[in-house]
């Protein structure tokens, strides 16, 4: 079988962290209730952040643009309810470093009235760069925690030969794609279809860890009248990861430095399938999200609908609170979530998770010398050796680490969960990369400086020649001219003779 | 819960004590029967090895002013200096075994820089050490007393065998390839050396002379199976030297039956089952990639046989060690696993639009 024949060139590496999802994989999606008040940044995707398009003390409609793209790399913002905008200012990020970035504060009315939306009867009648644009407008970016602006990817990847849709949710605790697969399976399907038009794909798998049955029956049962193979992939992590999902489903490699267009490959969330569907089918834009809300400190686990801007804290106070004082606030999964000091911050359109954990569930330790027991290497997915790039970054040599593969690291943490010394070594990794993009940025200033600088000496130097052509065409003037009168004098005097 | 802590957020219940004391738990099997085999000689000599061992890095670890603590609970020292009197003739002197420890997780290992840091196996490097400086209390290999045998030692004749070198009656003996080498001296081909002194079912269960731990093949594989179960080892490096040893016996037996001890004499004499399983998988000193780890196996193994085989000495697991030790650095620079989207040269793989 051709399926089996792609398992055998599967994956490298990877580990079998505690899937803990049966803590909320049981629960079914519910609505938050309406918050009074709703943060919505500016920035919830790569590239750069919108441009606000309302005024402070202006009403909104539920639905209605907030904020505009601005640029090519971008995502619009649009209103999660109605009510109004009473500031547009510095609010806790959803990022570790709890850093203010600018944000609107909607105090919501409870109207929920919506704003006026473009629905569609045929969406399988649009062109594919009606899709395109309709995406774009919607604000959708990749839900999967990338948070790429899904329409710039649909252009980048017409013609593709294969779309693959990740229903992998390979990061322990979160339940949030299971639960709208087994939920919104035709939804999603159609969404697929349409992603799968706006691309032309020929071929479209969509992939689900085996650790799903139900949202895998639910989706086969969706997609059993289209030409999507619904594929059961084995549970392993990073099995969700955009390089490793695709190394499983096709036996391809993205090229280094390169993107699944590449090799014809466009990969796209479950949930941004979803997204899409709503999108075109009823113009709705993407305000809102399913997240898990779990942990050993949650008292009811669950997964939620949650609107964009939603405190953390609501969603906490939603599943009952803690049950224990949490060791650790995790936002997205255990293995690539971000840990956050603040529930005040949040909730943005690729907020997978919120995770109260316990330290027994965290497990770490002091950590204690490499002992080179190669149990990281034998984990990387990439085929890095972790140990070898950590002993380089340690010692400042950032280029030795590059040499060995820094740049091909996906930061999955499957090293430092597996490390038995306890080192951090995606800690180390992301460092040197932060570190590498410093340097960049301060070579490229430098380059600049010194184009400058040689810019400024040429234009002395061309400012000193002219004067010196000048001194010596006017010296040259003035003696040709005292030569004349001289001349003139003798002629003159000649005459005069 | 003010530091900001890096992903990821869990950890596999795995540390480096855990894995020290797997692997002191998959050696107890073949050191209880070594106790068994000796008698309390060999007791003795691993109790002194393990607290010349603790004492010494302690001191070490002092002098630096580090936490004693942490470095004495990673166990590291103890599996080194249990290995080391694993490797000791079971009825030397005490001091065989405190030299040994002391030069093992001091200057085999401490003065590398401590745990992960040292190039040589810190066990072999002291193993060697005392062979070429007390060849004598090396090589004397004493016939098993069981401690269940009516002529086995007590306690007390077992202190007095440790501690004030007291010979035993009948108690020299030969090892199994110290007793070929002397026979070839004297012009007597194999098949008359062995008679009587290999018998396969005996080997395998360890029944002969020999160092304390290295003699039963079967229980050492058994803990070597169980460190691979547990994923604390990879097959990589021990079946690797397996047949880094039994390749070329078994083809140089063909050519020459009287000259060539076959494979099984090599496999299970001297020190190859536990070298396999327990010093050639120390990850401090072996390459860091499955096919590095066994290409080092194999070097162990053919060294091995190249030095019992056309060597001064008999044995010639801890020398082959020793030597692979220092190619591993070589290893590690030419053997590196394939990045993701690269080539083995580690240039990109070419776009292909599908």
């Amino acid at each position: 079988m051709k399926i089996f024949e792609r398992f055998f060139s599967g994956m490298r590496g990877g580990v079998h962290p505690e899937g803990r999802k049966d803590l909320s994989a049981a629960r079914g999606i519910r609505a938050l209730p309406l918050p009074q008040q709703l943060f919505v940044p500016l920035q919830q995707h790569i590239g750069a952040p919108a441009t606000p398009v309302v005024n402070v003390g202006e009403r909104v409609l539920k639905g209605q643009l907030l904020a505009t793209a601005q640029g090519n790399v971008s995502a619009p913002v649009h209103a999660p309810a109605s009510g109004i905008i009473v500031a547009l200012g510095d609010h806790v990020a959803p990022h570790p470093s709890g850093l203010p970035v600018p944000t609107f504060t909607l105090a919501c009315d409870g109207l929920e009235e919506w704003v006026e939306l473009q629905a569609c009867d045929d969406p399988f009648a649009l062109l594919a760069e009606d899709i395109a644009a309709r995406v774009a407008a919607a604000g959708i970016v990749g839900l999967g925690g990338a948070t790429f602006p899904s329409a710039l990817k649909l252009n980048l990847s017409r013609g593709v030969q294969t779309l693959i849709i990740n229903g992998g949710e390979c990061e322990p605790y979160l339940t949030c794609d299971d639960r709208i697969m087994r939920e919104r399976a035709t939804a999603i399907v159609e969404g697929i279809s349409l992603i799968a038009q706006a691309v032309a794909a020929k071929e479209v798998i969509v992939g689900i860890e085996d650790n799903k049955p139900e949202a895998i029956e639910a989706m086969r049962g969706a997609a059993r009248a289209s030409s999507m193979k619904v594929v059961a992939m084995p549970s392993m992590y990073p099995m969700g990861s955009e390089k490793q999902i695709i190394q499983v489903l096709t036996g391809q490699e993205i090229p280094a430095g390169g993107r699944p267009a590449d090799i014809g490959v466009l990969v796209h969330n479950v949930a941004t399938a979803f997204a899409v569907h709503q999108a075109i089918r009823f113009g709705r834009p993407l305000i809102s999200r399913i997240v898990t809300v779990s942990g050993g400190a949650i008292k009811s686990p669950c997964n939620v609908e949650a609107l964009v801007g939603t405190p953390v804290q609501e969603l906490i106070d939603f599943a009952g609170g803690y049950s224990q004082p949490a060791a650790r606030m995790v936002l997205g999964g255990p293995m690539m979530g971000q840990h956050i000091s603040n529930t005040a911050i949040p909730v943005v359109k690729g907020s997978s998770g919120i995770l109260a954990l316990t330290s027994d569930e965290i497990g770490h330790d002091e950590a204690s010398p490499c002992i080179r027991c190669s149990t990281c290497v034998r984990a990387c997915p990439v085929g890095l050796l972790p140990l070898e790039m950590a002993a380089h970054i340690r010692a400042s040599d950032l280029s030795g680490a590059v040499d060995l593969g820094l740049k091909d690291c996906i930061a999955c943490g499957s090293c430092s969960y597996v490390c038995p010394a306890h080192i951090p070594l995606v800690h180390y990794f992301n460092y040197a990369k932060g570190d590498l993009a410093a340097q960049e940025r301060s070579k490229l200033k430098q380059e600049a400086t010194k184009k400058l600088a040689d810019a400024r000496s040429e234009r002395i130097a061309r400012v000193e020649r002219e004067r010196a052509e000048m001194m010596a065409k006017r010296k040259a003037a003035r003696e040709a001219k005292e030569r004349a009168a001289k001349e003139a004098a003798a002629k003159a005097a000649e005459e005069a003779v | 819960m003010n530091s900001i802590a890096h992903s990821p957020h869990a950890h596999a219940p795995s540390s480096i004590g855990k894995v020290m004391l797997t692997v002191m738990l998959a050696l107890t099997p073949a050191t209880l029967f070594g106790f068994w085999l000796y008698g309390w000689p060999a007791i003795n000599l691993w109790a002194v090895a393990i607290i010349a061992a603790i004492l010494g890095e302690a001191f070490v670890i002092r002098i630096q002013q580090r936490a004693v603590k942490p470095v004495l609970m990673d166990g590291s020292g103890i599996l080194t200096a249990w290995l080391l009197a694993l490797s000791l003739p079971p009825y030397a002197p005490w001091w065989i075994a405190v030299l040994g420890s002391l030069f093992a997780v001091i200057v085999g290992k401490q003065i590398f820089g401590g745990l992960g840091q040292n190039v040589f196996n810190p066990a072999m490097a002291a193993r060697v050490m005392l062979l070429i400086s007390f060849p004598l209390e090396m090589t004397t290999w004493g016939a098993p007393l069981p401690l269940t045998s009516p002529n086995g030692l007590n306690l007390l004749e077992g202190l007095r065998v440790t501690f004030l070198s007291q010979p035993i009656d009948g108690m020299a003996s030969a090892s199994l390839l110290g007793h070929v080498k002397t026979e070839f001296t004297r012009g007597i081909g194999l098949d008359q050396a062995l008679t009587g002194f290999f018998t396969p079912m005996d080997a395998l269960w360890g029944m002969r002379a020999g160092s304390l731990g290295e003699t039963a093949a079967l229980l050492l594989l058994l803990g070597g199976l169980v460190l691979i179960a547990r994923r604390i080892i990879t097959w990589h490096a021990p079946v690797a030297m397996l047949l880094g040893v039994a390749v070329p016996a078994l083809i140089f037996s063909l050519i020459d039956g009287n000259h060539y001890a076959g494979p099984l004499v090599h496999l299970l004499s001297g020190g190859v089952m536990l070298g396999a399983f327990f010093i050639i998988t120390d990850p401090v000193t072996s390459p860091n990639t499955a096919k590095g780890q066994f290409i080092f196996g194999l070097g162990c193994g053919l060294l091995t046989w190249v030095i019992r085989t056309w060597g001064g000495y008999p044995e010639g697991v801890a020398f082959a060690v020793l030597l692979m030790n220092a190619a591993t650095p070589l290893i590690d620079q030419y053997v590196k696993p394939r990045i993701y989207g690269r080539d083995s040269k580690g240039a990109a793989l070419p776009a292909s639009k599908g």
